[in-house]
């Protein structure tokens, strides 16, 4: 029971305490330039977290056998023969596969997964490396869903998902600004200073100086 | 001459008007990591210009002359690469060490940093797949001065953007903020307006 509950909380504290995005500031380039529509989030979220999940069960796997000196680079060779299977993956759907681009191949380089590899799995048992490279990951997907949805839907007025509209405010007359390059920029500082905000509110004796 | 302007529209496009991080969004974390002083960010963007130019040949040469005639580039493009890069970016920081400690002292730090730069990878892996060349108006043939052109440029204007905006990291500092706005929000808002004014470029040269 105890082990349970300790493997729910390597899960869970990927969406809050550490969210990859709003608190480790890390991974920001892909959500930046993805979250123009739900569709690529939705499929950038999954390789993520398959990348994640995956390079960190077999990192702690080896943990034991990997030479100090030469650990990073072993790392990225793992990440990036699950990149290759996402890659080769995604061909398959080729709408997908073009927008997502040259994002694909930067997964490699996504912070939040050498991060992972690095600071968690390469001192974690296998379970546990498990859970928190799903929980990351999914963390990192809902910040990306919300913000997402936020920018489509006020962007474009509606949310369009394979073909199919699923919201629609009834109106075109939209701040188009919001699924541009600097629509992203100030999502994510509404959201940040939405962070801070609530963080400063929970504890009420800190006074800035 | 003809040749000579398609270079310059080549450098000028990957520079200034698809600029790698106000534009498309590649290699934001160096970006509000090290924007903090002017400084840190010279440092960096030496080195950035230096590592991407080196990169890119290497990987470039990789392509063509091991991936690709033995028929495995799609399968293993992205390992070759990164590996390029690591181990070019641990050999530029020996040698550097080596013969010229001023240098490194200058950007002996940064060098590490670089090899989870997304922009190094994004420019090697466009070199050889420019899925980004055909939203630009340039004829592009996958030549190797091609490549290395577009990689300086998308290097030129890395930096380029770094140092205006620690610059205004600096000046911000100094600005009375609202309160929930202070350190990233305030960094965030002024990222979309300077992206706001180099949407301005684009349609320049009808690139």
């Amino acid at each position: 029971m105890e082990k349970e509950r300790t493997l729910w909380g390597e899960f869970i504290k990927g969406f809050i305490t550490t969210n990859p995005l709003l608190v480790l500031m890390v991974g920001l380039c892909s959500s930046l330039a993805i979250s123009t529509k739900v569709e690529n989030c939705i499929f950038m979220g999954l390789a993520v977290i398959f990348v994640l999940t995956c390079s960190n069960i077999i990192i702690s796997l080896i943990r034991n056998f990997i030479p100090d000196q030469i650990r990073i680079p072993i790392f990225i060779v793992v990440i990036a023969s699950f990149v290759t299977i996402v890659d080769l993956t995604l061909k398959t759907v080729p709408a997908v596969y073009e927008r997502l681009g040259v994002w694909i191949p930067l997964i490699v380089v996504n912070c939040i997964i050498l991060a992972r590899a690095e600071g968690y799995a390469s001192s974690a048992k296998l379970m546990h490396a498990m859970m928190d490279g799903l929980g990351i990951g999914l963390g990192y997907t809902c910040v990306l869903l919300i913000m997402s949805v936020f920018r489509e839907l006020f962007g474009t007025g509606k949310i369009v998902i394979f073909k199919r509209t699923i919201i629609s405010l009834g109106t075109s007359k939209m701040p188009v600004i919001l699924i541009l390059f600097p629509g992203a920029f100030i999502t994510f500082a509404l959201f940040s200073a939405l962070l801070q905000w609530y963080q400063q509110r929970r504890k009420p004796g800190t006074r800035e100086g | 001459m003809h040749e000579a302007w398609r270079y310059f529209l080549l450098f000028f496009g990957a520079s200034i008007v698809a600029n790698i991080l106000l534009i498309r969004f590649i290699a934001l974390c160096p970006f509000f990591g090290v924007s903090n002083s002017l400084e840190t960010s010279l440092g960096m963007s030496i080195s950035v210009i230096f590592v991407m130019v080196m990169a890119t040949s290497v990987s470039w040469l990789a392509w063509n002359y091991a991936l690709e005639p033995l028929g495995v580039g799609q399968f293993l493009y992205i390992p070759t690469f990164i590996l390029v890069i690591a181990s070019l970016v641990q050999f530029v920081e020996m040698v550097i060490k080596k013969t010229s400690p001023p240098l490194y002292r200058a950007m002996g730090i940064y060098l590490p940093l670089i090899t989870t730069n997304c922009a190094v990878l994004a420019a090697a892996t466009e070199s050889v797949k420019p899925g980004f060349f055909t939203k630009l108006n340039i004829a592009y043939n996958y030549g190797f001065l091609e490549s290395v052109v577009y990689t300086l440029g998308v290097a030129v204007g890395f930096s380029l953007v770094l140092i205006i905006f620690s610059a205004m990291r600096e000046r911000i500092d100094l600005a009375p903020v609202p309160k929930f706005f202070r350190g990233v929000p305030i960094a965030f808002i002024a990222a979309a307006l300077f992206s706001l004014a180099f949407m301005g470029f684009a349609g320049m040269f009808g690139l």
